[in-house]
């Protein structure tokens, strides 16, 4: 359960960073009238929407690291055998990348008002992401075509689960690519149109860094990275 | 006194209004309705009929354990069935729906001055996706082979295997799915509930003039949001490994000497996720419950709250030690003795805060001109029995004593004591509160009366024999122990009172339920603010709240929530969105 309290300690911190801002020691009930410079003790000036995000993009970090916990733990047990992973895996995590990047292009044109490129920035991320599945999927026959059946060992059972869960976010992430898609091509507000790529954008660059910790720990660097940190611990 | 800026100088509200969606027939303003007070109500409501569903469970339960062997149809199977689903209602769909969705619904928005939630469309699909939670748990009782009977923790390997009621038919799976539906649609009121604190803030609410009923269902939020994932990721696992045959946490297994096809799992690698889950649910039901009491406590004791900032940081302190305690349910699954030290540690170092506010409203109470009403005897009732499942918690958290007591009846006494009474104390009170603002009217004084002392008493007579069953050694889980040396003639004796006692008070749940429905209509009118109250909630214009809660501009918040008895004031208490000073006020604490 480390990986999740390490997580947790993350959250703890920012939590505690923010709340250092809340003047938790002030005397409320000496305090009458508008207290002070609310400009920074109301609402940020972040909007709601991102903020929202935010809080959303906690709970699946959150999600992620509890598999990643559950991972560790059953793969001390004695049945575990690795499985070999796809080198198509390399492709799709660079397909992902690009797909980020073309978001954040968008975002780029976004603020600078361009429409054209953040719908150019739009259709290419939502392509490659649907590249990056469909090579998810390609890669889940090549590995049942070898015989490395769901359930068939533990390492198996774990690589499937994990994988289809991160999918699942990237198609739930489409659908809000969609949407903010079709607002490019309606003629929404600048401004609104700007928040809803940012925010796509947002999802991306985390769920691609979820990626990139999943394919770290199924191919077993996060192992022996772990290895070395208790080895020089101890 | 500060006085930071002079009344009459403050320049009109310039909140950025929300963009409210206003409905346009009755279907998208009762039914698919984007108001949180309506979501409320639905959520309240749904919690309420399949919390019903759970009561009755624990009578059918009460039967078989009063009068062994009296009741043909219950059966083994049946009593297990019982025993899960009442649990697994009862915390989960009951407590954490009704505590969250039902009051953070409705009060938060109110409470911090907002006019709806920030993201209404999401709230409202959190209480659909709610309710399909709780028809596919109910569509288990209809299934083949009925509902899971694994107990509420679910446990594998045994809660997937044939022994088990549902453990290989449609019992567990439903069980599971509607979990996993569950945490979906939590997630999403969560996400609200916590957005709306941090950004849904009216001018002048700043974090420490919120009250702490707010206080304590916003930590609770956060602490589910963080907390349900690690029940969702059980869940998922478990339905892999009992629907396509993996092996996450089943072991090797012989079943009526045929080897399963599972193989090397780890049944402790599951309680390690339900209970790192399952400790923090604890407090998500207990820090709304906390919050408020006080709320209830300073507004009929016509007092302050006592040490608000200690209040605000217990809770916070509370929220954070919970994630660090979960292995005090697993002292008994063999675990290394250094962790079970560890976390005995952590576990007691929680009752510092906790001891905190309890201290505090007992301080609150005193001097205070205590109005006994309905919300008010609640609230006290409360407090005795928190501390009084508190103190059974600090013999629990302790391996030594929690390892001959942890499979008898004392580990039931205390846990329904602390987070099963306790929380439903203060949900009543919180209902008598509360009524009148969400109705209109009153509810019955009499009536109200006589369900409280009725569920106060009642529940004492039903838990705290349990306790001296525990210590004599009686075992929990068992549905029947007739025959059993341990099962004394006294023993027997005592179980058939708690039975009886616990059809009394379950009737007078009966006489709250007609209550709810006959003052709807018969009440005495409440016109707008009843208790005389501070918050914000009973300021509105309209009783009850119209859609946008109030009206054409949205209140500023000039002082904290707890302004009562202010020497000098004309009136006992001074709303939050009154403005000018009273001079002096109190002597700073």
């Amino acid at each position: 359960m480390s990986v999740i309290l390490v997580f947790l300690v993350v959250i703890a911190g920012f939590a505690g960073w923010w709340l250092s801002h809340q003047r938790l020691t002030s005397k409320p009930w000496l305090e009458q009238g508008l207290a002070g410079d609310f400009v920074g003790l109301d609402r940020s000036a972040l909007p709601t929407a991102k903020i929202g995000l935010g809080v959303f993009l906690a709970v699946v970090g959150c999600l992620f690291s509890l598999f990643t916990s559950a991972y560790f733990m059953r793969m001390g047990l004695s049945d575990w055998r690795p499985l070999p992973l796809p080198r198509l895996l390399w492709l799709n995590t660079g397909v992902l990348v690009l797909s980020s990047i073309a978001l954040q292009c968008a975002v780029v044109a976004a603020r600078r008002g361009q429409t054209d490129m953040v719908r150019l920035g739009l259709a290419t991320a939502g392509l490659t992401a649907l590249a990056f599945l469909a090579g998810q999927l390609l890669a889940w026959r090549q590995l049942t075509e070898d015989g490395y059946l769901l359930a068939s060992n533990p390492a198996n059972s774990f690589f499937y689960l994990i994988t289809a869960m991160h999918g699942l976010h990237i198609l739930g992430g489409l659908v809000g690519l969609g949407r903010a898609s079709a607002s490019a091509w309606n003629g929404a507000r600048a401004e609104r149109l700007r928040l809803s790529v940012e925010l796509c954008a947002m999802y991306w660059h985390f769920l691609l860094f979820v990626w990139l910790g999943i394919f770290a720990l199924l191919a077993g660097w996060a192992g022996t990275f772990i290895d070395i940190c208790q080895r020089l611990l101890t | 006194m500060v006085d930071v800026t002079p009344a009459d100088a403050v320049p009109p509200a310039e909140v950025g209004e929300v963009e409210l969606y206003h409905p346009h027939s009755w279907w998208t303003r009762y039914v698919f309705s984007q108001d949180a007070k309506v979501i409320a109500v639905q959520y309240a409501g749904t919690a309420t009929a399949i919390g019903l569903v759970a009561l009755v469970l624990s009578w059918l339960m009460r039967l078989q354990l009063g009068f062994p062997g009296t009741f043909d149809f219950i059966t083994p199977e049946a009593y297990y069935q019982f025993i899960t689903m009442h649990g697994m209602i009862m915390v989960i769909y009951l407590l954490t729906a009704l505590f969250l969705g039902g009051f953070g619904n409705y009060l938060i928005p109110l409470m911090v001055g907002a006019r709806d939630m920030v993201f209404p469309y999401v709230n409202m699909l959190s209480y659909w996706i709610y309710l399909l939670a709780v028809l596919v748990l109910v569509s288990s009782f209809f299934a083949p082979g009925g509902p899971t009977g694994a107990g509420w923790t679910l446990y594998p390997p045994q809660a997937i295997m044939t022994g088990t009621p549902g453990g290989q038919n449609w019992g567990i799976i439903l069980m599971l799915s509607s979990l996993i539906l569950f945490i979906i649609g939590f997630t999403m009121g969560g996400l609200n509930y916590v957005v709306t604190v941090l950004q849904g803030r009216t001018r002048g609410m700043t974090l420490m003039r919120l009250p702490l009923t707010v206080w304590g269902i916003f930590t609770a939020t956060v602490m589910a949001l963080l907390a349900f994932p690690a029940l969702f990721v059980a869940c998922v696992m478990m339905l892999l490994d009992r629907a396509l045959g993996t092996s996450f946490f089943m072991p090797a297994i012989v079943e009526m000497g045929e080897q399963l096809q599972h193989n090397g799992g780890s049944p402790i690698l599951f309680q390690h996720l339900f209970w790192f889950f399952g400790h923090p649910e604890v407090y998500i039901v207990a820090l709304p419950a906390f919050g408020i009491v006080s709320d209830l406590i300073s507004t009929h004791a016509r007092k302050n709250i006592f040490g608000y900032r200690m209040m605000v940081w217990a809770i916070i302190a509370i929220g954070a030690l919970s994630f660090v305690v979960w292995a005090h349910h697993m002292y008994v699954s063999g675990m290394h003795p250094y962790f079970g030290f560890f976390f005995a540690t952590t576990t007691l170092i929680i009752a510092i805060p906790t001891a905190i506010k309890v201290y505090n409203w007992v301080l609150t109470l005193w001097r205070g001109d205590i109005h006994l009403t309905i919300p008010m005897l609640f609230a006290l009732a409360f407090i005795v029995t928190f501390v009084n499942g508190g103190l059974t918690g600090l013999f629990l958290g302790n391996v030594v004593v929690d390892v001959p007591l942890s499979d008898t009846m004392f580990v039931v006494a205390h846990f329904h004591m602390v987070m099963g009474v306790a929380p439903i104390l203060v949900i009543f009170g919180a209902i008598y509160h509360w009524y009148p603002k969400v109705t209109g009217r009153m509810l019955d004084e009499t009536l109200g009366r006589f369900h409280f002392w009725v569920t106060f008493l009642g529940a004492y007579l039903i838990f705290f024999p349990m306790h001296y069953l525990g210590l004599m050694g009686i075992p929990r889980r068992y549905a029947e122990l007739t025959d059993m040396t341990i099962m004394t003639e006294s023993a027997h004796h005592l179980n058939s009172f708690i039975s009886i006692m616990a059809f009394i008070v379950g009737f007078a749940q009966m006489v709250f339920l007609f209550n709810l429905i006959w003052s709807i209509r018969h009440g005495r009118e409440a016109g707008g603010n009843p208790w005389r109250a501070t918050t914000l909630e009973w300021q509105t214009p309209e009783t009850p709240p119209a859609h946008g809660n109030f009206g054409k501009e949205l209140p500023i918040v000039y002082r904290w929530a707890y302004d009562y008895s202010v020497p000098g004031a004309k009136e006992d208490f001074i709303p939050q969105n009154v403005p000018g000073s009273f001079a002096p006020s109190r002597e700073p604490i």
